[in-house]
């Protein structure tokens, strides 16, 4: 009834959960550095003359400057050359990476999402093809796919299928799981009703069960954003595909020691692609099930 | 208007006096609901009293302030001579609600023993000889080592009765307890809450909708009515004890549900006979 | 959930148990489905050689003619995921319950795990590997600690502080100390939430040790010898390799399903 302005409520909270998120792990990480890390100065602060000497209580490597660099230094490398004598900024490459690992983590999701989605009615239709074929489906997903990733690199080439593959698979499952929950959750009276009215199987598909469904896929869908993202990450970096985020980690990785910023700006970087395709999922929830009372957070 | 005068209760010993029990809930915008004004009610031991009136007229919230669950926000409930917060510390009240709340983890019988297990002094055989009396009582004794979830609703329900039962407890307190169960199952039900009743000697306090329920348990039906919450009148049930299937169709019977009816009614008839109901409800 | 809505006297009884000829009946369509599957793949890549799939009978062989350094990389690899498992949980379930009490620290951790639960983890991977050094199982352990924590400390907070409304109502009226709802409503709630968790997290450990081991580290393990033998053309081996660490994480799971049964044969998540 309050529709509209209640999923954009749940949207900014949604936002701001992330954002304290953020929050959260910047102070818990600096509040580390200033306990354990290695001492700084500042010498002129904005310009009075006043410098200031910070000698961190205790020394621990994990938090040295080599092992976990200040935020700022991570947000300063950004601003940088990627390479010395290059124009192009670390933001400008990491962006146009992170553009790539999106366009493939989109991609075998919305295939993911099909699939999981067919699945799902045709076990809900077919006893036999659910017992054939269920214990499979789960599985697969106690095999830890990302080892498989290499290899399906190897085999469909270095380049976008093989991760739009990945991502592929560690979508499907999800969907497919919960949206089985989602065609079975209508009240076994809506569909005696439907029974009365003589409805086809198909009628029921579409007027009761697809509807019904549709909060659990959200759901799924949820889990499976965060995981189409990790599918192409991996299948990036270890399976040796020449763009995307992936690739700038392992990139970065190697040269860790002469700027370790870098691969913090990677993986931060990583991070917010990962929050950005949550929130695109949570958005089209809100928009889709918004005369429905609350969604979940 | 001071509370509704009631009819001495057939024990001179008080179970439950409650004396200008007022409750008002605050809502958005710093405003509040009166869900009770104005409750004066005395209750006395072994007693059986049904609070029936239409939904929102706040006799689960009643039910919850003699049972301490919530606190009214004025007014005084005094249970067997001392504040109810006391009495619920000295484990007076026995519990049962309109869901049978029940524990997934436990079997039927640690279901009933958790009261027990709270309480100290039961030693281990006389807990499980009690335990097993009530699963008796209630007609589950071959049930004791199920799960709830293994049982039938009304049997989930017996199972809530007993473990409120077993610890003995001075006041029972009822809530809707079988308002989602079928007519026969709780017809059944009724005639085992009066088994148990008249075994115990417990105080009840009911609450129900379900007018034929409460004239058949009741000593006396306390009806209510809505906006704000108050006593509109209090019916004695003068039915003979013990009560059986020949009860629900004498011709007494009938006449008190009538009564019952008529006086649930009378609120809806306009503000000339909502007073006189509570007039007569003076009378008694 | 607790209330069925009418009386059931004809299954007064409770369920029958269902006969073991009928729950075998039920494992027929899925080995069918195996015995398919492998028999398709053999016929299909027989006699092709090292080619990228190879052959079932051929993985069979390569882990005959490896058995040495493979059960060396499975022993390594295991040690370091079920490592990472145990680390992961107890940790999850500690901060979990010092948590739950707490409003204040719940609004913080919460947003956390939910955050980290949308973000790619495993990028930190080789951060990890700097941390505890890539040479130390400890750091594929840690990789895969991280992984499993926070699955485990969203469903114990969940399972401690989703009790049902009524349930504690009960408690209140019997009177009863918060160590004593503690003990016999919210922790026996929180282990269904638990194993849900468990079971997500006995995968999540080996992709997080496997993954780990792809950014570096010692030689006989999964992970490196997957990419090695691969990028060797030796892809057999790299086959029997993935289907190793599939069947430790299956092996896992398993475990804590059984443990699950065994534990907790309540749990509503066994009924249909």
């Amino acid at each position: 009834m309050t529709d509209g302005r209640s999923a954009a409520r749940g949207v900014l909270r949604t936002v701001l959960l992330l954002g304290v998120f953020l929050l959260v792990v910047g102070v818990l990480w600096e509040a580390f550095k200033w306990l354990f890390g290695d001492p700084w100065r500042l010498d002129d602060i904005l310009g009075t003359g006043l410098s200031y000497y910070h000698q961190p209580p205790f020394d621990l490597l994990q938090a040295s400057d080599l092992q976990l660099p200040h935020l700022w230094s991570i947000v300063g490398a950004l601003m940088e050359p990627v390479q010395r004598n290059q124009e192009q900024t670390l933001l400008g490459y990491l962006v146009s990476a992170a553009a790539y690992t999106w366009a493939e983590a989109l991609i075998g999701f919305a295939i993911g999402t099909l699939i999981g989605v067919t699945l799902a009615a045709i076990f809900v239709h077919s006893l036999f093809a659910e017992r054939a074929f269920m214990p499979y489906v789960i599985a697969s997903q106690a095999i830890p796919i990302v080892a498989l990733a290499p290899i399906i690199v190897v085999g469909f080439g270095r380049g976008l299928t093989s991760v739009v593959i990945i991502a592929t698979y560690l979508t499907f499952f999800p969907v497919t799981i919960s949206q089985m929950r989602g065609l079975r959750s209508p009240d076994p009276r809506a569909l005696e009703l439907m029974r009365s009215y003589a409805a086809s199987r198909w009628q029921v598909f579409w007027k009761v069960r697809m509807p019904a469904s549709l909060p659990y896929l959200f759901t799924a869908l949820k889990v499976a954003a965060a995981a189409a993202i990790v599918g192409a990450i991996i299948g990036e970096g270890p399976g040796g595909v020449k763009d995307g985020l992936g690739r700038a980690i392992v990139n970065f990785n190697q040269q860790y020691i002469t700027g370790p910023e870098k691969l913090w700006a990677t993986i931060l970087v990583a991070s917010i692609t990962g929050i950005l395709f949550y929130v695109c999922v949570r958005i089209a929830e809100a928009i889709t099930l918004r005369r429905r009372g609350s969604t979940s957070a | 208007m001071s509370s509704v005068p009631v009819t001495p209760p057939a024990s001179d010993a008080l179970a439950v006096r409650l004396a200008g029990v007022h409750k008002s809930f605050p809502v958005k915008g710093g405003s509040s609901t009166v869900a009770l004004e104005d409750i004066g009610l005395d209750i006395g031991t072994g007693e059986f009293v049904s609070l029936i009136g239409p939904s929102g007229c706040g006799k689960s919230t009643l039910l919850r302030i003699v049972g301490d669950l919530i606190e009214p926000t004025a007014g005084t409930v005094e249970v067997n001579g001392k504040p109810a917060h006391q009495a619920r510390i000295d484990r007076d009240y026995g519990m049962v609600f309109q869901a049978p709340v029940l524990f997934d983890w436990r079997t039927v019988e640690a279901n009933v023993r958790l009261p027990l297990e709270l309480m100290t002094g039961a030693a281990g055989a006389d807990r499980d000889r009690r335990v097993r009396e009530m699963l008796d009582l209630v007609g589950l004794a071959d049930f004791t080592r199920h799960h709830p979830h293994q049982l039938s609703g009304g049997m989930q329900q017996r199972v809530a009765i007993a473990r409120a039962l077993v610890f003995e407890p001075a006041l029972l307190l009822m809530d809707e307890p079988f308002g989602a169960l079928d007519e026969m199952t709780r017809e059944r039900l009724n005639g085992e809450v009066l088994k148990v009743w008249a075994r115990t000697g417990t105080t009840v306090i009911f609450v129900t909708h379900s007018i034929p329920e409460a004239v058949f348990l009741s000593t006396r039906v306390v009806v209510m009515s809505p906006r704000p919450g108050r006593i509109s009148e209090i019916i004695d049930i003068d039915l003979p004890q013990p009560r059986t299937e020949e009860t629900r169709e004498s011709e007494r019977y009938f006449e008190l549900v009538t009564q019952v009816r008529e006086a649930l009614r009378a609120q809806h008839g306009g503000g000339a006979s909502a007073a006189r109901a509570r007039a007569e409800g003076g009378i008694g | 959930m607790t209330v069925a809505a009418e009386a059931r006297p004809g299954s007064d009884a409770g369920r029958p148990r269902r006969d073991l000829g009928s729950s075998l009946m039920r494992l027929v369509p899925p080995v069918l489905v195996f015995l398919a599957a492998i028999a398709i793949w053999e016929l299909a890549t027989a006699g092709t050689g090292r080619r990228v799939i190879p052959p079932p009978s051929a993985i069979v062989a390569a882990m005959g003619r490896e058995s040495d350094l493979l059960t060396r990389s499975a022993i390594a690899t295991f040690t370091e995921a079920l490592g990472g498992l145990l680390i992961g949980s107890v940790a999850g379930i500690v901060i979990g319950f010092a948590t739950a009490r707490w409003a204040v620290a719940r609004d913080i951790l919460v947003p956390l795990a939910v955050g980290a639960s949308t973000i790619p983890l495993i990028a930190i991977a080789p951060i990890i590997g700097n941390w505890f050094g890539v040479l130390n199982p400890l750091s594929k352990m840690m990789m895969a600690a991280l992984l499993v924590f926070f699955p485990v400390v969203i469903n114990v907070i969940r399972g401690l502080v989703e009790v049902q409304p009524a349930q504690l109502e009960l408690m209140r009226s019997y009177a009863s100390s918060p160590t004593e709802v503690l003990r016999k409503v919210r922790v026996p709630n929180m282990l269904p939430f638990l194993f849900t968790a468990l079971k997500v997290a006995a995968t999540l450990a080996f992709i997080g040790a496997i993954v780990a081991e792809y950014f570096g580290g010692t030689s006989a393990v999964i992970g490196r010898v997957v990419l090695t033998s691969m990028s060797s053309g030796r892809f057999d081996v790299a086959w029997a390799g993935i289907i190793i660490g599939a069947l430790g994480a299956l092996g896992a799971y398993l475990i804590v399903v059984i443990a699950e049964r065994l534990i907790i044969p309540w749990s509503p998540s066994f009924r249909a």
